[in-house]
C-alpha cells in the first residue's frame, strides 16, 4: 500500500486545532492527495481534550488511526502531548506548545498538574518545543498561537515542507481576509522558532 | 471537482440531490450537522427542528403520506424515543420515500450508551443502509429513497460517529426534482387498526424476502475478489479499517445494504474463500445473520463489541500486528469536560452541591456536567426528559418507605423541557409529587452547539417564531409558585431554592440567563481579578468548579484567557479578594 501520512493534533477545546486541520486539509486537497480528517465533537468542546486526525496519501482508507500510528503530532498544550504519546510512531516528529492549561481537576486542586511534560517528550521523540502563546502575543493576538505551531510543524516535518505545497497561500485562502496578514506572520514566526 | 466534507454535510447534500422536500430532526451528536447543513437548501427542502425525535419521525412520515420524499435524523438514543411510529410505519408503508437516519456512537464520544441501532431494522422489519464514507453518505440517501419507494418501506439509514464526523472527498450530482401526484385518500393503507394488521404483516414478511433477494444485485453491495485464502465481510467505517490493514490478496464483500442480509450473495462469497472474517463496529449484527444462515465466520470474538474500532485495533486483534509505541514517564491528569467559565448553570449547582438533604435528579444536556467534581451535584441521569419523572418515582418511593428528610429537585434545560419535560411536569402536578421541577433556561439548545428550540423565538430556517413561555406552560399545568431567578446571583438563587423547598403549593424554579457562548446576543464580558494580598488561600473559590479559577503559588489565580467575569467566584470569596475589573 502506498504511504499514508498520519497527523495528530491534540489540545483543549477552544485552542484552535480545527483551523490547523482546515489549513492542512485544504493544502493536501489542493495538491491532489486523497485526504481524510476526523475530529471529536460534542463533550470535547466543554474544556475536555480535543484530538483531530488528518491523513493524506495517494489513497487513504481509515478516517481514523490508532496507537503507534502517528507520523506527526502538533500538541497545543503540553500535558495533552504526554496524553497522546502512545499514538506516536517511535520516530514521529512532535511539535509541543510549552503552554499549560489547567483541567478542572488541576484547577480545583483535586490533582497536581504534572511536571516534566516537555522534557518527557524531548527524551523520547524528535521534538520541537516553543511557546506559541508568547510568540502570538508578541505579534499582537494570542489567538494566532495555533498557526504559530503549524509554522513550526511545516519547518520541522519533511512530509509537510517537501510536499510542494505553498502553505502561506493556503493560509491566505483559508482564513478570513482581515486575519490574513496576522496568520501569515504567525506562520513565519513559528517556522523561525522551529529553525532555532 | 471534489469537495472535502463531513459525512453529515454529505448527507445534507444527498438530501438535496435526492429530491427530498421535507426534513425534520431533533439535534443530537453525532447527527446534528445534517440539518444544520441541509437548511442551506431551504428553497428546495423544508427543514425544521422538531421538539423531539418522535415528532421529527412523525412529521417526516406525514410528509411521505403527503407524497413528498422525506427524511428525519437523530442520534442513536433518539430512535428509542421515535420507535413507536417507526414500527407501525413499517406496516403501513410509504407514498413518497421515507428515510430515518440513526447516527450511532460506538466509542460513546457523546452518548449515554453504545446501542447498535441496526437491531431496530431487524426488530421493525425494515431495510438498513450503512454508508462507509462521505461520498456514500451522499449517494446512499438517493439509493435509500429509491429502495423506500420500490419496496414500499421506511428505510433505516445507519451511520456511526466516525462516518458522520470524518471528512473525505465527495463528488456532487444534480438534484432530481419529483412532483408528488395530487393527494388521494388511502385509508386501507395508512390507517393502522387491528382489522388491517394481518394483511399488512404478511406484506412486510414478503417484503423482507424480496429485499434479501434484491441485496444480491444491489449496487450498494459489492464484491472485490483479490484472492481465495481470506475473505472479509464488512460495513461502514469498519470496512475502511479492514481495507487498510488486511493484506492485498484479501477479498472483500462490502455491504451497504446490511439488512436484510443478502444471504445468497454472502454464501457465494464465502464459498470462494478459505476463511471468512466479519469486521463490523458495534454488535455482531452481520455475524449473527451470517451464522444463522449456516455460514462459518469469525468476527466479534476477535474485534470486540465495546468501543470504537480503528485500523490499529483491527490489525492487532485480528491479524496480531504489533505497533511499537514509546511510554513516557509522565502521567497526565484527566481533563473531564466541565461547565464553561461563566456558564449560567454553575450558580444553581453551586447552590445545591454538598447539601445532604437535597437530591438532584439530572438530565441530558450541558447541565449533566453538574455531576463532575467539585460540584458533584447530581444523583442520577438516564435519558432526555427523564429527570422530572425519575424524581417523581424517587419521591413516591420515599413516601412509601417513610423517609421524609430529603428534598428532590429535578432539573432539565429549555430544549429538554419541550422535548419531553412537559409530560413529566404534568405527572408531578397531577399525581402530587413532592418534587421541585427546575428548568435551567439558557435560551438555546446548548450542548449540541446552539440549535433553536420552541422557546428561542427562531426556527431552523431563520424565521421568527412564537417563543413559547415556559412559565406560562407551567402555570397552565397548575404550578402556583413559579420562581424565576438569575442563577448568577447566588443570594437570589439560594433564596429561590429554599422558598421552593418550603412551598405549600406546587412550586417550580426557572433559572434564566443565556448561555455565555450565544453569539447573537453580543454579550459583553469582563474579567475578574484576584487581589493576592487579600486572598487567604481558603480555596472556597475552587468550589464553584470554574475552569478559569485555580491555585497558583498558594493563592487564588484566574486565567484571563478563560474568564468572562461572571463573578460567581467573587460572590463566594469570604474576604472580597476577587473583584470584577473596572467595578
Amino acid at each position: 500500500m502506498s504511504k499514508v501520512t498520519s497527523i495528530l493534533l491534540s489540545g483543549v477545546g477552544g485552542q484552535g486545532a480545527v483551523l490547523i486541520s482546515k489549513i492542512l486539509t485544504n493544502g493536501f486537497v489542493g495538491a491532489g492527495y486523497d485526504v481524510k480528517q476526523s475530529e471529536n465533537h460534542g463533550m470535547s468542546q466543554r474544556g475536555g481534550c480535543v484530538t483531530t486526525q488528518v491523513r493524506f496519501g495517494d489513497k487513504v482508507y481509515g478516517p481514523l488511526f490508532g496507537k503507534g500510528q502517528a507520523d506527526i503530532m502538533i500538541a497545543l498544550e503540553r500535558m495533552e502531548a504526554v496524553r497522546c504519546a502512545d499514538m506516536l510512531k517511535p520516530d514521529a516528529v512532535v511539535i509541543v506548545n510549552d503552554y499549560r492549561q489547567d483541567s478542572s481537576l488541576t484547577a480545583s486542586g483535586l490533582a497536581e498538574y504534572p511536571e516534566g511534560c516537555v522534557e518527557a517528550m524531548q527524551e523520547n521523540f524528535n521534538t520541537v518545543v516553543l511557546n506559541a502563546e508568547e510568540i502570538a502575543t508578541s505579534l499582537g493576538n494570542i489567538r494566532c498561537a495555533n498557526v504559530v505551531l503549524l509554522g513550526a510543524a511545516c519547518a520541522a516535518c519533511k512530509e509537510l515542507n517537501q510536499s510542494g505545497i505553498d502553505w502561506e497561500s493556503v493560509i491566505a485562502a483559508t482564513v478570513p481576509p482581515k486575519h490574513k496578514e496576522l496568520n501569515i506572520q504567525a506562520f513565519r514566526a513559528g517556522m523561525a522558532a522551529a529553525a532555532q | 471537482m471534489k469537495h472535502l466534507m463531513s459525512g453529515n454535510e454529505a448527507i445534507a447534500r444527498g438530501i438535496y440531490e435526492a429530491g427530498i422536500k421535507v426534513a425534520s430532526a431533533y439535534p443530537g451528536t453525532p447527527s446534528t450537522e445534517i440539518l444544520e447543513n441541509a437548511v442551506k437548501y431551504k428553497d428546495s427542502v423544508y427543514c425544521e427542528w422538531a421538539p423531539n425525535e418522535k415528532v421529527a419521525l412523525e412529521v417526516a412520515y406525514g410528509a411521505c403520506i403527503g407524497g413528498s420524499r422525506s427524511i428525519c435524523t437523530m442520534k442513536l438514543v433518539g430512535l428509542n424515543v421515535a420507535a413507536d411510529p417507526m414500527f407501525t410505519a413499517a406496516y403501513n408503508g410509504v407514498r413518497g420515500a421515507f428515510v430515518i437516519v440513526s447516527a450511532d456512537d460506538p466509542g460513546h464520544h457523546s452518548s449515554q450508551n453504545e446501542q447498535d441501532n441496526r437491531n431496530y431494522a431487524r426488530h421493525a422489519k425494515i431495510p438498513c443502509i450503512e454508508p462507509a464514507d462521505s461520498q456514500e453518505c451522499k449517494d446512499f440517501v438517493k439509493a435509500a429513497c429509491e429502495i423506500s419507494e420500490q419496496f414500499d418501506t421506511p428505510v433505516l439509514f445507519r451511520t456511526t460517529t466516525r462516518v458522520n464526523h470524518s471528512m473525505s472527498l465527495v463528488e456532487f450530482g444534480e438534484r432530481v426534482e419529483i412532483q408528488a401526484p395530487p393527494y388521494v385518500k388511502d385509508a386501507q393503507k395508512f390507517v393502522c387498526v387491528p382489522a388491517f394488521v394481518e394483511g399488512k404483516h404478511n406484506k412486510v414478511v414478503q417484503r423482507m424476502k424480496d429485499l434479501a433477494e434484491y441485496g444480491a444485485t444491489s449496487p450498494l453491495n459489492s464484491v472485490e475478489m483479490n484472492g481465495s485464502a481470506v475473505g472479509v465481510v464488512a460495513s461502514g467505517a469498519a470496512y475502511q479499517y479492514a481495507k487498510e490493514v488486511f493484506p492485498e490478496d484479501t477479498s472483500f464483500l462490502k455491504l451497504g445494504l446490511t439488512y436484510p442480509l443478502p444471504v445468497a450473495l454472502v454464501k457465494d462469497f464465502a464459498s470462494k474463500v478459505d476463511k471468512l472474517y466479519v469486521i463490523e463496529e458495534g454488535d455482531g449484527f452481520l455475524e449473527l445473520e451470517i451464522k444463522a444462515a449456516g455460514i462459518e465466520c469469525v468476527g466479534k470474538e476477535l474485534t470486540g463489541e465495546v468501543g470504537e474500532l480503528n485500523p490499529q485495533l483491527v490489525a492487532e486483534r485480528v491479524l496480531g500486528t504489533v505497533f511499537p509505541t514509546k511510554t513516557v514517564p509522565v502521567k497526565p491528569v484527566g481533563r473531564p469536560p466541565a461547565l464553561c467559565p461563566g456558564c449560567p448553570h454553575r450558580g444553581f449547582f453551586y447552590t445545591v452541591s454538598g447539601k445532604k438533604d437535597y437530591i438532584i435528579s439530572g438530565d441530558i444536556g450541558c447541565y449533566g456536567l453538574g455531576s463532575t467534581a467539585p460540584l458533584s451535584a447530581i444523583d442520577a441521569v438516564v435519558c432526555m426528559g427523564g429527570s422530572f419523572t425519575m424524581g417523581m418515582g424517587m419521591a413516591k418511593s420515599f413516601m412509601m418507605e417513610g423517609y421524609t428528610d430529603k428534598k428532590i429537585f429535578a432539573i432539565l434545560g429549555d430544549s429538554t423541557f419541550f422535548h419531553n419535560g412537559i409530560t413529566g411536569a404534568t405527572e408531578i402536578v397531577y399525581n402530587k409529587g413532592n418534587v421541585i421541577p427546575v428548568i435551567l433556561d439558557n435560551s438555546i439548545t446548548a450542548m449540541t452547539g446552539h440549535q433553536e428550540n420552541p422557546s428561542t423565538g427562531f426556527t431552523l430556517q431563520g424565521d421568527v417564531a412564537n417563543a413559547v413561555k415556559i412559565e406560562k406552560v407551567m402555570e397552565a399545568l397548575g404550578y402556583q409558585n413559579i420562581i424565576i431567578v438569575d442563577p448568577n446571583d447566588l443570594k437570589a438563587m439560594k433564596k429561590a431554592v429554599e422558598d421552593a423547598a418550603a412551598s405549600e403549593v406546587p412550586a417550580c424554579i426557572i433559572t434564566r440567563r443565556p448561555c455565555v457562548l450565544l453569539k447573537r446576543l453580543n454579550l459583553k464580558f469582563g474579567k475578574c481579578v484576584v487581589d493576592v494580598d487579600k486572598c487567604i488561600s481558603c480555596k472556597k473559590c475552587l468550589k464553584v468548579g470554574c475552569p478559569a479559577v485555580a491555585i497558583r503559588d498558594g493563592k487564588s489565580w484566574i486565567d484571563r484567557n478563560q474568564c468572562v467575569g461572571c463573578t460567581v467566584c467573587a460572590q463566594v470569596c469570604p474576604v472580597g479578594a476577587i473583584e470584577k475589573e473596572g467595578e
